[in-house]
This record gives structure tokens, sequence and C-alpha cells, in this order.
């Protein structure tokens, strides 16, 4: 059997009395798309926001390809090739692209200046190849749609090679089309050998990208289980009564 | 400000001709508004505004805030606001008193008149600044208080230290020296003038080439290259001429003809002396390119304008947005004190009450350049052009006569005026 990509180990973090992800172990192989459901507040957004830095767990541990890291911050987690595309795409509106794309890892010339040129043709490129519509380079990106917009955070994910690409909701403001470009996308970053997780409410969606798929409710995991074991409606009802019917079964 | 080609049709086939410039259709405007404020103020008062003399001083006056500004823009594009640059600058230039008068010359036996005094006072004058500044930024960035309730505490703060240390009086007289940072008596001269000018202009000049060059080599659109050369010709144009209007300033006749062999004549008679550009102004241009190329080619730049943006982008981004707050204060600070040495240098004497009221010049010259308090948005050239367009409607009106009440009346409507129009202006255009 392969190392995990990733072990979540007993996570848990509470704001105030509130135990927004109580003792939830996960783990994330190679090539592999896990999943993330439940309502909103189930603790889905906060226990990836740890795995990205943006939170530090009260306690539990994260292993990376069979080794304990420490995650303080974003920093850290990008050091460790985990990507996050967030739900709000965490952009800088007055900025453009290619800003954007590098920003907190601008590159930069033999004076320590940012390099823009090489940024925008690096921009140039990615997006060749990512969504070839994208024309836009010089304006902020606030001037964008929503799926030029995401196009950018997901360029962003994409160009630092990550191995480990956590996706909030990519395609909750996007078109038909849009959505169908996220999905080959996530499709062929799979083939590469990523991992990702996925948060979505769309429970087929989930059905037709995920391998497997983990079910949150008030901070715990109620469930996780591959695609091909259950029905959707065996999903939803994980969702709605925070019990698993296959365990009970 | 408002955007005066807007309002003149202008024929089809010209109108892209002139898009084809690719100019900063904001900067026009300001410049646009600068001159009419010329024009109008030059017209009421029977030609004595647009003169060298007038220009000369108009120039001079605008220096420290221009300075501090240049700093207010960084704080304002990352949401924050600094209210205590004014009493920030009156603590800097009584430090900076107390050294070269008592200080230095009591405490560490280094005699009045001795070279070393203006730098060292000058040096522990900037570092005084960089950390007021700085425990402002950490009290705004780490304990979470808001920038207008700590710059509020440092107006009052500031201005009494200052005041304290200096038991309330009058400090000077002044280093000959550190005095030449005020103007009047600093000036580069006519020869040194039309060197450092047309090194700028060349400067520019290839400057301006260069870009187009990368941007070329890296396949990127660029405008006609006869557009190009017309914009450096503007450029070029508006350097020379700047500098011919200072050397155009002359000494008063009988102060050349009481020590002419001093200016290097051979009689008193026929001998002139121009003043050129004072070495203020090549401190504020000097201050201007730095805090330009920190704006826009540095990491520190980007950070604080993505953070300005998008404070919770910039820190998923990896950002120290905490750390942020505290180097850009500190960069105020440092201004203040840079202004404050203009400032105090120009009096001749640091007085009590230095740099009243300058917190809000150097916000509005900050604002009327075009920085908008939302965040995310400003530039440098705009803050001093802000800083400008203040300074000649005040000089303008003190000149024609206005009473002093509707001076400031006037000010103030401006401020309000020109937000306005900034504010019409990005939504016509679409800019954010």
């Amino acid at each position: 059997m392969t190392t995990p990509l990733v072990q979540m180990k007993n996570i848990s973090i509470a704001f105030g009395g509130v135990h927004a992800v109580d003792n939830v172990s996960l783990d994330l192989y190679p090539g592999e798309v896990v999943g993330l459901l439940g309502h909103n507040g189930a603790g889905k957004s906060t226990l990836i926001k740890i795995l990205s830095g943006a939170y530090k767990a009260d306690s539990g541990e994260i292993w990376i390809n069979g080794k304990k890291v420490d995650i303080q911050s974003p920093r850290d987690a990008r050091a460790n090739s985990i990507e996050t595309i967030y739900q709000t795409l965490a952009l800088a509106d007055n900025l453009d692209a290619a800003s954007n794309l590098f920003l907190g890892r601008e590159l930069t010339t033999p004076f320590g200046f940012v390099d823009d040129s090489r940024q925008e043709a690096e921009t140039r490129k990615i997006m060749a190849r990512l969504n070839p519509n994208f024309k836009k380079l010089k304006e902020p990106v606030s001037a964008l749609s929503g799926g030029q917009r995401q196009s950018v955070a997901i360029a962003r994910a994409v160009y630092f090679k990550a191995r480990i690409l956590i996706m909030d909701e990519p395609t909750a403001a996007l078109g038909v089309h849009e959505t169908k470009m996220v999905a080959d996308l996530i499709t062929e970053l799979k083939k590469q050998g990523l991992g990702i997780f996925l948060i979505s409410h769309d429970t087929r969606e989930m059905m037709d990208l995920c391998d497997r798929v983990s079910v949150m409710k008030n901070g715990q995991v109620v469930g996780t289980e591959r695609v091909e074991d259950v029905t959707e409606d065996d999903i939803l009802s994980m969702i709605i009564l925070g019990k698993n019917p296959k365990a009970a079964a | 400000m408002s955007d005066q080609t807007e309002s003149t049709p202008v024929p089809a086939q010209k109108r892209s001709l002139f898009k084809q410039l690719e100019l900063d259709t904001r900067l026009l405007g300001m410049i646009g508004a600068f001159f009419v404020i010329c024009l109008v103020f030059n017209f009421w008062t029977d030609g004595r505004f647009l003169t060298p003399r007038n220009i000369f001083n108009l120039t001079i006056q605008t220096v420290s805030v221009a300075i501090m500004a240049t700093g207010m823009v960084f704080v304002i594009v990352t949401r924050h606001i600094d209210l205590s640059v004014g009493a920030l600058l009156a603590t800097c230039t009584a430090v900076m008193g107390m050294l070269q008068t008592r200080w230095l010359p009591n405490m560490m036996g280094i005699e009045i008149g001795s070279p070393l005094i203006p730098w060292i006072t000058i040096g522990l004058g900037l570092l005084t600044g960089a950390v007021i500044g700085g425990m402002q930024g950490w009290l705004v960035g780490y304990r979470g208080i808001p920038a207008f309730i700590v710059t509020l505490g440092g107006l009052l703060v500031w201005r009494n230290v200052g005041w304290y240390l200096t038991s309330g009086q009058t400090i000077g007289p002044l280093d000959d020296t550190y005095i030449l940072f005020g103007g009047i008596t600093g000036t580069l001269g006519w020869f040194w003038s039309w060197v450092i000018g047309i090194a700028a202009a060349v400067a520019a000049a290839v400057g301006l080439w260069s870009g187009r060059r990368t941007k070329v080599r890296h396949g990127f659109p660029v405008k006609p290259a006869w557009a190009e050369m017309v914009v450096i010709a503007i450029t070029i144009g508006a350097i020379l001429g700047f500098v011919a209007v200072l050397n155009a300033y002359e000494l008063p006749e009988r102060v050349v003809a009481r020590d002419f062999a001093a200016y290097g004549c051979v009689q008193a008679e026929g001998c002139t002396v121009a003043y050129g550009i004072p070495y203020s102004v090549l401190l504020l241009i000097f201050v201007a390119v730095v805090m330009t190329v920190i704006a826009t080619r540095t990491r520190l730049g980007r950070y604080i304008f993505a953070t300005g943006g998008n404070p919770d982008a910039a820190s998923l981004s990896g950002i120290n947005t905490r750390f942020l707050t505290v180097k850009i204060f500190a960069i105020v600070g440092v201004l203040c004190a840079l202004g404050g040495v203009v400032a105090s240098a120009r009096l001749g004497y640091h007085t009590n009450d230095i740099g009243t009221l300058d917190e809000l010049r150097v916000i509005a010259a900050a604002v009327i350049g075009g920085t908008a308090l939302s965040g995310g948005i400003g530039t440098i050239y705009g803050a001093i052009f802000g800083a400008l367009i203040m300074q000649s409607l005040q000089s303008g009106m003190a000149m024609v006569g206005v009473d002093a009440p509707y001076q400031n009346i006037v000010v103030g409507a401006v401020l309000v005026f020109a937000v306005w129009v900034d504010i019409e202006y990005r939504k016509r255009t679409g800019a954010k």
C-alpha cells in the first residue's frame, strides 16, 4: 500500500466554546480526489484551513508523505506543496493577474526588484494552457468575470506545482461551461498524481469527480465512503441525519 | 482630479491619435487643474503668480508636506490613516534642534559649527522618526488598535513631547549646513542645476526607451514609436523647463554686489547669480524616486498594494501583514523627520507650533492625488501633485489678499470637490 500523501490525525479546533472541528482524521492518497460534504458550518472549511495554514489546530497532527509536519502559516503549507483555492478566491482585486499569481512568491531580477515582465510572460504561458480565452492581463482582476478570476486562482495552484490541492467550492460562482472546465482540470491534475481535497454542496458533482467522500456534521466526520459503494441518497442522509446508513446496517 | 480633456469635444481622428499616446488621464487631469489654478491666480495678481521668484517659493514651500505625503500614500493604501504626522514632525525637529544647539555641544563636547553636527543631527532625527513610527505601527499591526486611534493619541503625545523637550522655547539658530536643506540659502546655482537637469532628462529618456524595449523583447504590445517619442519629448521639455525657470530667479543685485568676488565675478556691475534648484527639491525628487521604486518595483510595495486591495488574500498568500504595518508606519516616521529637516531649516528655527495641521495637509495632498481611502489605490507622483495643488491654492490666495478664513474655506471645499470628481472619474472610466 502506498504512503498517504496527507494524513490528518485527530484534528481539533475550537473557537470560544464551539468545537468547529472535533477529533477529525482524514487521509488523501496521490492521484485521489476526496470530497468533503456537509451543511454550512459543519466544519469543512475550517478543517481545510488548518491544512492550508490559515488556522492552527488546537490538537492533532498532520503528516505529509509519511512525515510529521508543523504547519504554522500559509507559508509553511506552501513549503509542503499544499496549494489552496479558496471559496473567496483570495485575490487582491486591485492588482493584475500576474501580480496575483505570484503574490508572496514574486519573481525577482538579480537586483531584487520584482520582475514584472517575466511574471507577465509566465502568466501568459500558463493562461494559454488553462484558459486560452484569457486576454485581460493588464487589467486589475476586479475587471474580470467570475470564471476568469477562478482561472487566476487555479493558475496560482498549478503554476507552483502543487502536490496537494485544496479546492473550496471551486464551481460555486461559475457558469455551466466554466464548471465543465474546472471538472476537466481536476481530472487532468488527478492523472498527474496530485491529491485533491474538494469541498462542494453539489452531491451529484461530487459523485462524478471524487474517489471518496467524507461527510461532516457538527465538526465531526459522519463517515468516509468510496463513491462506488454509496448512492447519492446515502450521502444525503449522512449530511442531513448525521448517521452513516452503511455503518448502521 | 477632473479630466480636463473630457470636456472639450475632439474630432474622432485626433482622439484616437491622442489615445495612442497612452497617457495617464488622471495625471493629465491633475496637471490641467494645476495649470488652471496657476493661470487664474496669475491673471488675478497681474502676472505676479507665474514669476520665477514665486514658482521658486511655491516649490520650496511644497517640499515638506510633499515628502510626508508620499509616505501617507502607503498608509492610506493599506486602509490605515496617520493623524500624527504633524506632531511627529514637531518631535523630530525638537530632537534635531536640541541635538545641534544643546545636546551635542554640551554633552558630547562637539563644538557648534563642527561639520559633524548636521549629519549626526539628521541621522538621529531620522532614527527618532523611524522608532516612533515603528512603535505606532506595532500598536496598529500587532495589538490591533485602529490606526485612527493610535495616531490620534500620537497627535497629542508627540506634539507635546516636542514641547516638553524644548520647554516650549524656540530653538535656534540652527547649524549653517543644516539650514541649506531649507531652500533659499541652499541651491545648486546655474551650472549644476543645468547639469542635474540635463542628466535627469537623459535618464528619463533612456528609462522610457529601455522600458519599451523590455516590452518588445517579451512580445508585449507597445504604443507606436512616434507616440513614445512625443512622450519622451514632453518629459524632457518639462524637466528642462523647470530648471530654466528656477535658473531665471536671480539673487537680488544688491546682495550680489555686496560680495561679488564670492560669486566669481570680477566686478559688481552686471554680475548676476541664479538660484537654481534648491537642495530641498532635490531631496523631494530623491524621495519621490525611491518611494516610487518601492511602490512599483519591490516586493514590499507589491505587498502594500495587495494588502490594501484584499487584506485576507494577502495574509493567505503568506504575507506578514502585521510586520508590514510596522514597516509602513516606520517609513512615514522617517519621512516626517525628513520633512522636519526641510521645514525647520526653511524657518531657521525649531518652533513650538511647527507642523501644526500638517497631518491634514498631508492627508489632503494624498487624497487629492488620487489615493483612495478604501485602500489599494494610490500613486506617489499623485500625492506630490496634490501637495503642489494645495500649496499653490493657499499661497495664491495669500498673494491675492484673500482673508484667512476664506482661504481655509476654499481649501476645504476644494478637497471635497476633488474627491467627488475623482469618484465620478472612476465611475466613468470603469476603473476601480
